[in-house]
């Protein structure tokens, strides 16, 4: 009996491409961390001290030292009552300058904190004065 | 006249083209994906609440990585806060998008911060991001 012979296929097998590709897929999706990055967006004064002679009723200071205290005009509070009276003083004043200033030792978390609850309250003019 | 049988409407998802689809949706994320490993310092940034995302386009973001020590790096350079106003100052005037992604550690001192902040001032980088995960 003469039997052909059998020939190898000469296609790639497409039958399993898919299982493949879904493989190949799974894995970039698990490994693709589109990362969006986070923040407080501010904007830093233009160099130089060119200070603005401005009324001090339009300002108001908030300090914090090195423990993390929060003196809000001359007044110490607690960090999350701040946005609360920064929305008053800006209803009663929208030209206020909410002026921040830290110790050398403060930490960055409790700068971010101030500046987070001064965002929250929707403040518009932050200025970031720096260490004292 | 030959009887024709009604054509069946078929069942099942066409399978034909879902490779086509599965190889589209793959080059996308291949595409899509940086496999490049985090540069820069180990940060553990802080937390915040009134966080949004970064509207500037991705080539216009410098990151610079303050950690707890107070170490900073640029670009996966570590270096003084002395010259960091240097070595933005000519990318600063390449590209007027400019936004600096602060990536400090929680624990960094204000002091480091500041100095960092008064270089971005001297080399006009004036927009910031502080960098921060949701509470």
């Amino acid at each position: 009996m003469i039997r052909k012979k059998s020939r190898p296929p000469s296609e790639i097998p497409s039958s399993s491409m898919s299982d493949i590709a879904f493989l190949l897929l799974v894995f970039f999706l698990l490994v693709s961390n589109v990362d969006t990055d986070k923040g407080i967006g501010v904007v830093l004064p233009p160099p130089g001290d060119s200070e603005i002679k401005l009324n001090p009723k339009n300002i108001t200071m908030v300090l914090v030292n090195a423990s993390g205290d929060v003196l809000f005009n001359d007044q110490l509070v607690a960090i999350n009552e701040i946005a609360q009276r920064a929305r008053e003083l800006e209803t009663g004043n929208p030209n206020m300058v909410f002026s921040v200033q830290t110790d050398r030792k403060t930490k960055y978390q409790d700068y971010i904190d101030v500046v987070d609850q001064l965002t929250m309250a929707n403040v518009k003019k932050l200025a970031l004065i720096g260490t004292q | 006249m030959a009887i024709k049988r009604k054509s069946k409407s078929r069942s099942g998802i066409p399978t034909a083209t879902m490779s086509d689809i599965i190889f589209m949706l793959l080059i996308f994320f291949m595409a899509a994906t940086s496999l490049k490993t985090v540069e820069g310092l180990k940060v553990n940034l802080p937390r915040a609440r009134s966080i949004a995302k970064l509207d500037t386009p991705k080539q216009s973001v410098l990151f610079v990585f303050v950690d707890r020590t107070g170490r900073i790096s640029i670009q996966d350079k570590l270096m003084d806060s002395e010259i960091v106003s240097s070595v933005i100052y000519p990318l600063r005037r390449n590209d007027n998008m400019l936004t600096i992604s602060l990536r400090a550690d929680q624990e960094t001192q204000m002091g480091v911060i500041s100095d960092v902040q008064n270089q971005l001032r001297d080399a006009s980088a004036l927009k910031v991001n502080y960098s921060a995960k949701h509470k």
